[in-house]
């Protein structure tokens, strides 16, 4: 079943057709705004029609984006934003249905919830803002938080370890995956547009700022003078490489199957050992070793992980229900009743046993 | 039918009685539940008015031979008209000492007690406690006591039919079945066919078909029954009837409210004892266009089911107490958003995991007050199998009608126990209107406009061009959906939303009493007692004593007539399995003070422990 899409000849909508009157409400200076930008952006440009879009989320500063949607939205509770859509989306399988959430929201309270839509592959498209901190409640630790950060609940610094989001929807086999950065204008749209042609569970990772309790939490990939050194934009079928002109970088494994590791690549280098990207591989291996590449060691990769096409499950709910009507047409509430043994009893008492 | 053989045979003396309670017990692996639907089948088909009762074990299959692996299967079938599987049973139907260890304390002083002797026998007495064999040591005496060595009958009935003796043994179930159709003059139609249709081995069916006239045959031929017993039909009213359990009345229900509304039925749920068999039977309703989603857990299931209402369905979602408990906020959500869900809680006994398979009816105040802030909800119960149906529809007209959640309160009893249930026509059903706007007056829809009558927020379904909105958790404006923190406005919104559930009471049935308006007693009862109570009435009405009763199908809001009618007994007798929680409620919202009568003990009450009450209330 595919997405209802605008009849040709419609007049073409703008971003500011899909914005909602509604006041935002974010501290000046939040990541959030660039996102809510791109996403009215690049929804425009992707041909499906406003009233059938729906954006579901949970609680949380980036779960206030349905309410600034010229869309059908759903503000739901905490965590349970996935679930929610699951609930539209094998309702109503025309729909678009996208949800926003963060790594507290998603990753923590809803953890059970976003490996669940991922692995059934339902057409969904998940945003997970992750500025890893707990923004709303006043800067608490998140699931995303690394070892050692301070916050008002870790003030001696916190002892657990993080969640890799990428790595956990790969495992969960999301069958698209993929990073960007909510600064990053051009390059967020692009993997906004690609999550919204795909079929199936998308998970996006957006890095995002929260410039009031975890400022510069991505500074380390950012910051214009680290730009090329510190990102690896990672495209299909494409090697592996990055770094300034002149100061070009590749990725391969060391001696052929160990870890991951950057080479320099001078001008007329062998590049054959170079690793080429390959978001379609059956194998996650390349996919997840990606996933957990960071500065200041390596670069951190953006871009594409995974895209793989594989049927959706709610294809396969209404693929059910099309075969089963179509072998006991003419369904009713006579053919529903009159299952199993059933008699009659006459208006002389008499009983008669009906075939069931 | 059995007179046919008759005339070759003995003489056996036919007496006629009004209603037989035989209880089937063995291992959960004897096949106990499929020889009580059979012999039940075969009863309903005969005309009989008739009550089933099964009694699962917990474990799915524990040892065999011990007590807690046992599993039973009560019913009881009349020539008029019952309401339970009986109090004591008549016949005791025992494939092994555990069987008959765990049951006999429930067959009447001189009842019938069917043995399989071959399995009295050294590990199996020792695995149920006993240190001699009750057959010989004298124990039974106080029953008419059948022997017989079950297993080997069955071995000698089926030595040539190429079966192996685990299959053999196997078909002994139908050996039984066969003696008992001969005691009671069944006849074998509806067995066989249901032998050809279900059966996929055709050796199997045909051996199960040998057993079954070997059993009979064994009761024609042996001097040891002396009489057979009838029972004659019951009146019924005509028309087309099936044997339904709950449950599968429940589902029948949901999927006759989707095509009387015209809305898709989307039931989400997670697995959990004894609601998972509305699932299991949704499932199998695809040609009707049923959606059904098993959750990753019981949250998924209800935020699930509030996205489903929000595309459009007809969301439905089942649960019992635990389950109940983890949707609680997100059962608030549904309250704010004002989403027509149906929510089913199949009640067994807590709190915690309690005893999953056995039945309590504690989730009343669970249902009425279990969500934080002011979030009532409506809430209607079942009180019989076949009452799942009418109920089931009714929580999905007020839910559709007045845009609300509801909570549908059934039981563990009434889930898997069952009746004749006599087919509704399409006339009898009600009408389900539902609040679909497809087009915003004046250009900007509202969310939160309302019905003037019935207080209903309109649905824009996702899709409709123009009424694009959003809705959620957030307090929101009234009339507009506008996020909105204004104290007023809340004051307002909270006022609504109470207001909606009270006026629910304009629109159902006044309470109807049994018997007369005014007098001594009258007995208030809501879910699974009715057919207890519907007993002790009965009988107490037979001895001339005057009893009154009102059974309710609305708990929130109740019949608008209720405080009146109760204000008209000098006492108010509440039977409920639970501690007292209607009680509670009456209490409250009427200031009377009526008398309760409570059991947790995971059984539905007895008629004869709530006509003991009777006679007490009116002796004082």
């Amino acid at each position: 079943m595919s997405t209802a899409t605008i009849e040709p000849g419609t007049a073409p909508l703008k971003a500011a057709d899909f914005r909602s009157d509604q006041e935002v409400r974010w501290c000046p200076g939040c990541g959030d705004y660039a996102i809510l930008n791109a996403f009215a952006a690049v929804l425009p440009k992707i041909g499906v029609r406003k009233e059938n879009i729906a954006v579901v989320s949970g609680i949380g500063c980036s779960s206030r984006f349905p309410y600034y949607m010229d869309t059908y939205g759903f503000h739901g509770i905490h965590g349970r934003a996935p679930a929610i859509a699951t609930g539209l989306k094998a309702t109503r399988p025309e729909l678009q249905v996208w949800v926003v959430t963060g790594d507290g929201d998603g990753l923590s309270i809803g953890g059970n919830h976003l490996i669940h839509a991922l692995r059934r592959n339902a057409d969904i498209k998940i945003l997970l803002f992750n500025n890893r901190i707990y923004g709303l409640t006043k800067g608490q630790y998140s699931p995303t938080s690394e070892v050692g950060k301070r916050t008002a609940s870790s003030p001696y610094g916190s002892v657990e370890r993080p969640f890799n989001p990428l790595a956990l929807a790969l495992a969960a086999e999301a069958t698209f995956v993929a990073r960007s950065v909510d600064v990053y204008k051009d390059h967020l749209q692009g993997v906004l547009t690609r999550a919204a042609q795909h079929r199936g569970s998308a998970f996006v990772e957006i890095y995002q700022n929260c410039n009031i309790f975890n400022d510069g939490a991505f500074s380390s990939i950012t910051e214009r003078e680290l730009r090329e050194t510190n990102n690896i934009q990672i495209e299909h079928d494409q090697p592996l490489v990055f770094g300034a002109k002149g100061a070009r970088k590749g990725l391969r494994r060391k001696g052929g199957s160990g870890p991951i590791e950057v080479v320099d690549l001078p001008e007329g280098a062998d590049t054959s050992a170079i690793l080429r990207h390959d978001e379609t591989a059956q194998d996650q291996g390349l996919a997840y070793s990606l996933s957990h590449l960071e500065p200041p060691s390596y670069p951190a990769p953006i871009g594409v992980f995974r895209c793989v096409d594989l049927p959706t499950f709610e294809d396969r709910i209404w693929g059910q229900i099309k075969d089963a009507q179509e072998k006991k047409p003419g369904a009713n509430l006579a053919s529903l009743l009159e299952r199993g043994d059933v008699w009659e009893v006459g208006e002389d008492g008499k009983i008669e046993e009906l075939a069931g | 039918m059995a007179t046919e053989s008759m005339e070759t045979q003995p003489p056996q003396h036919v007496e006629t009685v009004e209603r037989v309670v035989v209880r089937f017990a063995g291992d959960s692996g004897d096949g106990i539940q499929l020889t009580g639907n059979q012999f039940t089948t075969t009863a309903a088909v005969a005309g009989n008015d008739l009550a089933t009762l099964p009694d699962f074990p917990a474990e799915i299959r524990a040892p065999a031979g011990t007590l807690p692996g046992v599993s039973g299967f009560q019913m009881s079938f009349s020539s008029f008209d019952i309401h339970t599987a009986g109090d004591q049973a008549d016949v005791l139907v025992a494939f092994n000492p555990a069987a008959l260890k765990v049951n006999l304390r429930d067959l009447r002083p001189n009842g019938m007690l069917v043995l399989n002797q071959d399995a009295f026998s050294g590990k199996n007495l020792e695995k149920a406690g006993y240190t001699s064999n009750p057959i010989e040591d004298g124990s039974l005496d106080g029953y008419q006591t059948f022997a017989i060595p079950v297993t080997t009958l069955t071995r000698k009935a089926l030595h040539d039919k190429g079966l192996s003796s685990r299959d053999v043994d196997r078909c002994k179930n139908f050996f039984v079945l066969g003696l008992l159709f001969h005691l009671y003059q069944r006849s074998d139609e509806t067995t066989v066919r249901w032998l050809s249709k279900h059966l996929k081995r055709k050796d199997l069916a045909d051996g199960n078909l040998t057993a079954l006239k070997a059993g009979r045959a064994y009761g024609e031929a042996t001097e040891a029954f002396q009489v057979t017993y009838q029972v004659e039909p019951a009146p019924f009213e005509p028309g087309v009837y099936r044997n339904v359990m709950g449950n599968s009345a429940l589902a029948l229900g949901l999927v006759a409210a989707s095509l009387r509304s015209g809305r898709p039925l989307v039931f989400s749920g997670y697995p959990i004892t004894p609601a998972s068999t509305v699932l299991h039977e949704l499932a199998r309703y695809k040609e009707y266009g049923v959606v059904t989603l098993q959750s990753e857990d019981e949250i998924a299931a209800m935020t699930s089911s509030l996205g489903a209402a929000f595309g459009g369905a007809l969301a439905v979602t089942a649960t019992s107490g635990p389950g109940l408990a983890l949707k609680g906020e997100a059962m608030g959500l549904g309250v704010m958003t004002e989403l027509p869900v149906v929510i089913c809680d199949i009640q067994r006994a807590g709190p915690s995991t309690g005893m999953p398979t056995k039945v309590e009816q504690a989730d009343l105040l669970q249902a009425m007050w279990g969500r934080h802030g002011e979030a009532p909800m409506p809430i209607v119960a079942c009180s019989s199998p076949g009452d799942c149906f009418m109920t089931a529809l009714e929580a999905a007209r007020i839910a559709l009608k007045y845009m609300v959640p509801v909570i549908l309160l059934s039981d563990g009893y009434i889930a898997s126990a069952s009746e004749p249930w006599k087919l509704p026509d399409e006339s009898e059903l009600p009408r389900i209107p539902v609040n679909l706007i497809t087009a915003a007056n004046n250009g900007e829809y509202m969310p939160y406009k309302r019905d003037s009558k019935t207080l209903a927020r309109s649905w824009a379904l996702p899709g409709t061009p123009g009424l694009e909105h959003r809705i959620g958790g957030i307090e929101k404006e009234d009339v507009t959906g506008d996020v909105s923190y204004d104290p007023q406005n809340h004051q307002r919104m909270t006022t609504i939303r109470q207001e909606k559930i009270n006026g629910i009471a304009n629109d159902i049935p006044e309470a109807e009493v049994d018997g007369p308006a005014s007098g001594r007693l009258l007995i208030l009862g809501w879910g699974s007692t009715r057919g207890p109570i519907a007993g002790a009435i009965r009988r107490k009405r037979t001895e001339g004593k005057q009893v009154s009763w009102v059974h309710l199908r609305h708990l929130n809001p109740f019949p608008r007539n209720l405080g009146d009618v109760l204000r008209k007994f000098e006492r108010v007798l509440i039977p409920e399995m639970n501690m007292g929680q209607l009680e509670k409620l009456i209490r409250m919202d009427f200031l009377i003070e009526p008398v309760g009568l409570h059991k947790v003990q995971g059984k539905p009450f007895l008629s004869q422990e709530i006509a003991e009450k009777i006679d007490e209330l009116l002796e004082v």
